[in-house]
């Protein structure tokens, strides 16, 4: 019997540690011989804890576990080898509909496989890629085979990845770099997390095949330092597949060696930037340069230098084993393949979600994620943070694809969808995003430096019911003017959440400028707390209230001093008879 | 999390681990940092003679970089979730909430020591929002009662 425990970063903070005790120490008091391990993230964040038993060839899958079922899990499936159905996700027989419309590559052995055992990978058909490469294959056919699969950028960009091999092969150099971006910084994206801390190889590979095709022989993994766990499973793999020889010199005997590096970033959104990540990795500040020169032909050190983002990398093993038709077949006509999604906000069933592309938000949304958690209804869904945008209802039907997205004001990005309902504020919204790039903004160009600043004022104003339709006007004029006079994706798209949010929820800026309303009752300046008649009297908020705001005794109905109110919601969210109203 | 205090010795160690080389810049922030707590003046001089550069240089990238600090920092770094879906699921709430608690806004350090308080963009965990971390643990599915909980076990941690 095989148990799998979900030791991943979310599976971590739902309490997979506690969780792992409990398990260890039971099993060891019940004698039972089982094969336990530590997987990835098996992508279902909302069940987390979770562990997985594989029993005679059937996958028993037990989620939302508190400390009390992993004893019972112990003694009813592991003992007395009857399944604890009061904690399966689903039953066994049945399919979970949460996977019946995924298609996985990418995370294909995440939550499958140990990812600190190279072993594991290798019984998955690991490197088995590399070793054909680099036995049957030339540098050429190798990137033919990636044009012809139509793998596109999975960073945002959306570039074709065989065209980019070819510009990195096609500049004659006595030295070429590697760059895997693991910088991740939109907010509400983890996928490319998960893929490093589910399945390190497969990045490792994919990237050994790039080397091989474009002529490199050195890499660095450039990976955020709020990922330690990632960064801890990448170096124990490096070393790994170093002892095997599947990295470093004359791998696999041949001639070909390649030594691969993680460099930790310092907390700089603007250093997933490819020039902007480069000049780190250089130890300089982390600054954009203008292009060209593309890094495929002046990179790192000067040297050509070809870039691809953790699920590109990750997709690229596959393909070489399945043949660039197979990939192709599953995606659209111009973009092959499947794509990770970072599932979350107000979400019944949040998780890593990977679809082919094509497939519609509302089957991702509703068919895969179960649509809204609570009674309030769908409002948006942002993708592509601070770069994306927010679509509306009636945009459900757009298939995720890096053209479809784009004309409807969104783009690809690199995966975050993060869900809003009713209760979430559109210029709030903007004034969220706005607020990031703002802060995030380098500084090198003046229109992002001080024209993203000027735009969040704006915003601030319209959240306090401020402002007209003239300064509205003025925001657009501006929001075009950074995009245009920006050196770099982060001012070209900073924009793009409060264009959009204008383009689709027009009404709600309306709303807030002209009847100082905020309809999801967000906006602190322009939201009153009050307390019912229903008060009865229990003080709870007199207590919690932070501005000692909120007067009344014991027993008698208490009253908010609205000039005092800083309007933080605590007294609504602890009064025990909802007494107290927001409008 | 314990730190240590700089002396000669272990900038000597730190250093002879590192190719004297602009490269190393950012990783010997980073290995200072971690085993320091924060970056002091003088370790960034050391630094900047070791690498041959002016320190002008050294403290303009520890500026640039969000994860560096010049002050000493509290015992413990609370940081809270400021991603997208913690956002739209009450970061501020849970912002407010250490604001009370702590007696100090973000950016700041206890006057006792024990903690300091930051805002961070995301920390990866979006399906458990809205979220914050302690040190190296996150802590999920935050509320009112659940960030006083946590923040009172590490009080009872150090008495
Ligand atoms: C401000 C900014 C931030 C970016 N952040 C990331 C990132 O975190 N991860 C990433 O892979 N690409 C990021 N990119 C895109 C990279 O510049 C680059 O296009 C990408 O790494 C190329 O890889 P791909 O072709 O495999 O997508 C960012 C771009 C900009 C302008």
């Amino acid at each position: 019997m095989k148990i799998m425990l979900g030791y991943a970063s979310c599976g971590i903070a739902a309490g997979a540690a506690e969780v792992e005790e409990v398990l260890k120490k039971e099993i060891n008091k019940s004698g039972i011989e089982v094969d336990y391990r530590r997987v990835g993230c098996v992508g279902m964040c909302h069940n987390e804890p979770i562990i997985e038993i594989e029993d005679d060839g059937v996958r028993y899958t037990y989620g939302n576990l508190e400390i009390e079922d992993v004893k019972k899990i112990v003694e009813e499936h592991l003992k007395k080898r009857e399944p604890y159905r009061k904690k399966l996700v689903v039953p066994p027989e049945q399919e979970y509909d949460y996977f019946s419309k995924q298609k996985k590559i990418v995370l294909q052995n995440s939550g499958v496989i140990d990812p600190e055992d190279i072993d594991d990978y290798i019984q998955k058909g690991g490197y088995d890629a590399l070793q054909r490469v680099l036995n049957e294959m030339e540098p050429g056919d190798v990137i033919e085979e990636i044009k012809n699969s139509k793998l596109r950028g999975r960073g945002g960009a959306g570039f074709p990845t065989g065209l980019k091999w070819q510009f990195a092969a096609d500049t004659p150099s006595d030295k070429k770099y590697i760059i895997c971006n693991a910088d991740e910084g939109d907010p509400g994206a983890f996928m490319d997390r998960s893929v490093l801390e589910g399945d390190p190889h497969a990045v490792l590979e994919g990237m050994a095949i790039g080397a091989f095709a474009t002529g490199a022989d050195e890499a660095y993994i450039y990976c955020r330092a709020e990922y330690p766990l990632a960064i801890r499973r990448l170096n124990i793999g490096i070393k790994q597949a170093e002892q095997r020889g599947y990295l470093g010199d004359n791998i696999l005997g041949t001639d070909f060696s390649f030594h691969v590096h993680v460099k930790e970033g310092a907390g700089a959104f603007v250093c997933g930037e490819e020039t902007a990540l480069m000049h780190s990795v250089e130890g300089e500040r982390g600054m954009p340069r203008p292009r060209p020169p593309f890094p495929a032909q002046k990179g790192l050190f000067g040297k050509p230098t070809n870039i691809n983002n953790v699920e590109t990398w990750a997709n690229v093993p596959w393909i070489i084993n399945n043949g660039a038709e197979a990939y192709h077949s599953i995606g659209t006509e111009k973009s092959g393949g499947t794509k990770v999604f970072a599932l979350a906000g107000k979400i019944r069933r949040g998780g890593l979600v990977e679809v082919p592309l094509g497939t519609t938000l509302r089957e991702v949304i509703f068919d895969i994620g179960g649509g809204i958690e609570g009674e309030a209804k769908f409002k948006a869904v942002q993708l592509g943070g601070p770069s994306g945008g927010c679509l509306p209802e009636e945009y459900l039907d757009t298939p995720v694809d890096y053209e479809t997205l784009t004309e409807a004001g969104a783009i690809m990005g690199s995966g975050g969808m993060v869900v809003m309902d009713e209760n979430d504020c559109m210029v709030n919204v903007a004034h969220y995003f706005l607020d990031f790039t703002q802060k995030e903004s380098c500084g090198k160009c003046t229109f992002c430096r001080v024209g993203t600043k000027r735009l969040l004022e704006m915003l601030e104003r319209f959240s306090k019911g401020e402002g007209s339709e003239e300064e509205i006007e003025r925001l657009r004029s501006l929001a075009s003017k950074i995009k245009s006079y920006s050196l770099c994706g982060l001012g070209q798209t900073a924009p793009n959440p409060v264009l959009t949010t204008l383009r689709y929820f027009y009404e709600e800026y309306d709303e807030h400028i002209k009847d100082q309303h905020c309809r999801a009752r967000i906006c602190r300046p322009i939201i009153t707390y009050t307390i019912t008649d229903d008060c009865v009297g229990c003080t709870r908020c007199v207590e919690e209230c932070p501005a000692d705001s909120i007067q009344g005794e014991k027993g008698s109905k208490h009253v908010i001093q609205q000039g005092m109110c800083v309007k933080c919601g605590a007294c609504f969210e602890v009064c025990p008879v909802k007494a107290v109203e927001v409008e | 999390m314990k730190r240590e205090k700089h002396s000669k010795a272990t900038m000597e160690e730190i250093k002879s681990k590192y190719p004297p080389q602009k490269s190393s810049l950012i990783p010997l922030l980073q290995e200072c940092q971690n085993r320091f707590g924060y970056l002091p003046k003088m370790v960034m001089e050391d630094i900047a003679n070791f690498l041959n550069m002016p320190s002008s240089k050294v403290y303009g990238v520890a500026t640039f970089y969000a994860q560096f600090r010049l002050e000493p920092l509290g015992e413990h770094t609370i940081k809270v979730c400021h991603g997208t879906a913690c956002h739209v699921k009450g970061a501020d709430r849970v912002n407010d909430s250490i604001e009370s608690v702590l007696n100090i806004k973000s950016g700041e350090t206890t006057d006792d020591g024990l903690f300091t308080f930051e805002r961070v963009a995301c920390l990866g965990c979006c399906s458990l929002a809205p979220v914050m971390m302690v040190d190296d643990t996150v802590y999920g599915d935050l509320d009112r009662e659940k960030v006083k909980k946590v923040i009172n076990r590490f009080r009872g941690d150090s008495e």
